[in-house]
């Protein structure tokens, strides 16, 4: 029997909260091998940048309610994942008191990050039917 | 840590995947906050995208793209030896896999984004 991989965070033993998290983090992983890469082919290989803006948003890019669940998906997984992996490091270099406020401030910070962007996706109106 | 240890293979992929991470994440939290100006303030975001197609803009692209892209393909490489232990055996060919597949796709994906800056 090989050991563990300590290439990533070694699977914390016993279950509850700590394993939830630790297959989170592989799932919404997973995920965004596809969502994220997808996500940024489209975005700069298929489109250029500078034929981007609002229109572009608008009128291409968020015209079709697909691409709208697909975007918050993509938005969800990562901020599942992101805020989970830097839990991770502020728990491995910070302690104590500082840990804590650090912490707070994370989950706050990730709360409204995810309110801003399910707020733009869901309300920007779409144009007008032609 | 990657001045105290004199790491071989592994510990270089452990420290890559953690500051691309942390990278990505910061890259996130602007990218909301610049995808909800679309809605809050659309001037200011056609301002923003202007920065995107410039040349510092199109080097930041490349450089976050590769963050995106090692993160990935390290990230399927931990997955799979969490799941299949015995694969562990063989971390240091994964990793150099890898290499193969981001420098494969990736040198030619940083072409294409850089290309338009040179006016090809």
């Amino acid at each position: 029997m090989a050991l563990p991989s300590r290439a990533g965070r070694i699977r914390p033993h016993g279950g509850g909260f700590e394993l939830f998290v630790w297959y989170l983090i592989r799932l919404s992983g997973l995920a965004l091998f596809v969502l994220a890469l997808a996500h940024f082919s489209i975005l700069h290989f298929l489109y250029d940048p500078a034929e981007q803006d609002t229109k572009f948003i608008t009128e291409m890019r968020w015209s079709s309610i697909f691409w709208r669940v697909t975007d918050w998906l993509l938005l969800m997984m990562v901020l599942l994942h992101s805020f989970l992996g830097v839990r991770v490091v502020v728990r491995d270099y910070v302690k104590g008191g500082a840990r804590i406020v650090l912490l707070m401030g994370l989950y706050v910070l990730a709360f409204v990050i995810f309110a801003l962007g399910t707020v733009v996706v869901m309300t920007l109106p779409r144009p007008p039917m032609s | 840590m990657l001045l105290r240890y004199r790491g071989s293979e592994g510990m270089v992929a452990w420290a890559f995947h953690r500051i691309s991470g942390v990278a990505i994440w910061l890259f996130v939290v602007v990218h909301v906050i610049d995808i909800y100006l679309v809605g809050g303030n659309p001037e200011a975001y056609d301002e923003i995208l202007k920065v995107y197609a410039s040349l510092p803009g199109r080097i930041g692209e490349v450089l976050l793209g590769a963050a995106l892209f090692y993160h990935a393909l390290n990230g399927m490489r931990i997955i799979a030896m969490d799941f299949w232990p015995a694969l562990t055996v063989y971390h240091r060919q994964l990793w150099y896999l890898n290499w193969l597949i981001f420098l494969g796709l990736g040198l030619p994906g940083a072409f294409i984004i850089m290309k338009p800056a040179f006016g090809l």
